[in-house]
């Protein structure tokens, strides 16, 4: 230890407790005063408004950056809500354009059926007098049948009829 | 003792490390440059490294020794607004040089050869006396007459009030001894046996013994020189508020 080399002469100059030694007392408060009027200067001049500014500064910023964050979290709500909001009106545009659509179809459905319906119509008028035509031959056929049949008969029979007679006597036969 | 004699070679000087030295030789007279004003010098100097030139990035996040100076100065800060209130920050300047100081001086003298000026009472008591007449000054500079209310407890029952006025201004008195000794004592204390330790150590059979204890005493005074700052700083505070808010 380098105080060894000195401990003779100094167990010799100052025995007991150095902190008692008064003799070293003025140069040591000597020395205190200016150490702390130093240190004082220091600080209050320099380190620690340094330091306060530095401090304030990271608070200032810290308080910054939440309140870009808060800004920032109102955006994105903002922007999920016009998102929400865009996908709620296309949703209702592609059920109008469904209803529309459906009603199209509908009205085309409607015209093909009435057009049918008409065509049908036609088709059965056109049957029902094609039916009448083959009944009004068919009563003609019978008629004509039954006359010759008559006269036939009666040739048969030795009479001599006339034509007329005979056809006249059918026919009210046929009507009556 | 007996192996003192035996061994011949043993010899304690646990107190010789505390002995005032002049650098350039000659005497000690008032202003001679001693080993004490260089060890209070290079506690400035690393005042100086730590606050200033560690804070000099000013930096948003702090580097290490920006955030210790941060540390430091909160430590202080937090110390004098909690226990002196708001009316105390005007104080803290000079309650962060003693901390500064004391704290610096500390741990500068763990460095082995090194010298504390904190162990000696002249350096402790200089600093006691100026906490105790700037409390006084401050405290009937305040309050004026009001002041001396610190020394009558109203909370107390009458006929024990005068009794605990006289207890109460022997103990305000008694303060910068307490306030003194009680950091000087704690360091010198410390130091003394670390040396008697280290003494020990030239016996070869009780030296690792004597190791170990160095070891664990070091130990101990890093934590001592810390507290005895600490200490020595919230006392300081304490009084302090006596002086701004005397009334119990």
């Amino acid at each position: 230890m380098a105080t060894d080399t000195h401990g003779a002469d100094a167990a010799a100059q100052a025995p007991g407790m150095p902190q008692l030694d008064f003799s070293t007392w003025g140069n040591q408060i000597f020395w205190l005063v200016i150490t702390l009027v130093v240190i004082y200067m220091i600080l209050s001049k320099v380190a620690l408004p340094r330091i306060a500014a530095i401090l304030a500064e990271r608070q200032g910023t810290i308080t910054n950056d939440i309140a870009a964050a808060e800004d920032f979290k109102a955006k994105a709500q903002e922007a999920e809500a016009a998102y929400d909001k865009a996908l709620v009106d296309a949703r209702a545009e592609a059920h109008r354009i469904v209803a529309e659509a459906k009603a199209d179809i509908q009205s085309d459905l409607d015209t093909a059926i009435a057009k049918a319906d008409e065509e049908i119509a036609a088709k059965a008028a056109e049957s029902e007098k094609a039916i009448a035509e083959i009944r009004a031959g068919a009563t003609e056929a019978v008629q004509q049948v039954a006359q010759d049949t008559a006269r036939e008969i009666v040739a048969a029979l030795g009479g001599k009829a006339e034509a007329d007679v005979i056809t006249a006597a059918v026919d009210t036969r046929l009507k009556g | 003792m007996a192996d003192k004699a035996e061994e011949g070679g043993l010899v304690f000087h646990p107190m010789d490390q505390f002995i005032i030295q002049p650098i350039f030789g000659g005497d000690v007279t008032w202003y001679t440059p001693t080993n004490a004003a260089l060890w209070m010098g290079l506690s400035i100097v690393a005042i100086i490294l730590l606050l200033v030139v560690g804070s000099s990035k000013r930096g948003i996040v702090p580097s290490r020794s920006q955030s210790v100076a941060e540390l430091a100065y909160g430590f202080v800060y937090k110390m004098v607004e909690d226990i002196c209130g708001k009316d105390g920050l005007k104080f803290f300047p000079y309650i962060m040089t003693l901390f500064m100081f004391i704290v610096c001086a500390n741990f500068l003298g763990l460095i082995p050869t090194s010298f504390t000026p904190t162990s000696h009472f002249a350096v402790t008591v200089v600093l006691a006396l100026a906490v105790f007449l700037t409390v006084t000054v401050v405290g009937f500079v305040k309050n004026g007459a009001g002041f001396l209310s610190l020394f009558w407890v109203s909370s107390a029952p009458l006929p024990l009030r005068p009794v605990l006025a006289i207890i109460e201004l022997i103990s305000y008195f008694v303060r910068p001894v307490s306030h003194s000794i009680r950091l000087a004592g704690n360091v010198m204390a410390g130091h003394a046996v670390i040396k008697v330790f280290a003494g020990f150590a030239a016996l070869t059979l009780v030296s690792p013994v004597a190791i170990l204890g160095i070891t664990a005493m070091y130990g101990l005074e890093v934590l001592v020189s810390f507290i005895q700052a600490y200490v020595f700083t919230i006392l300081t505070c304490v009084y302090l508020k006596d002086a701004l808010h005397p009334h119990h």
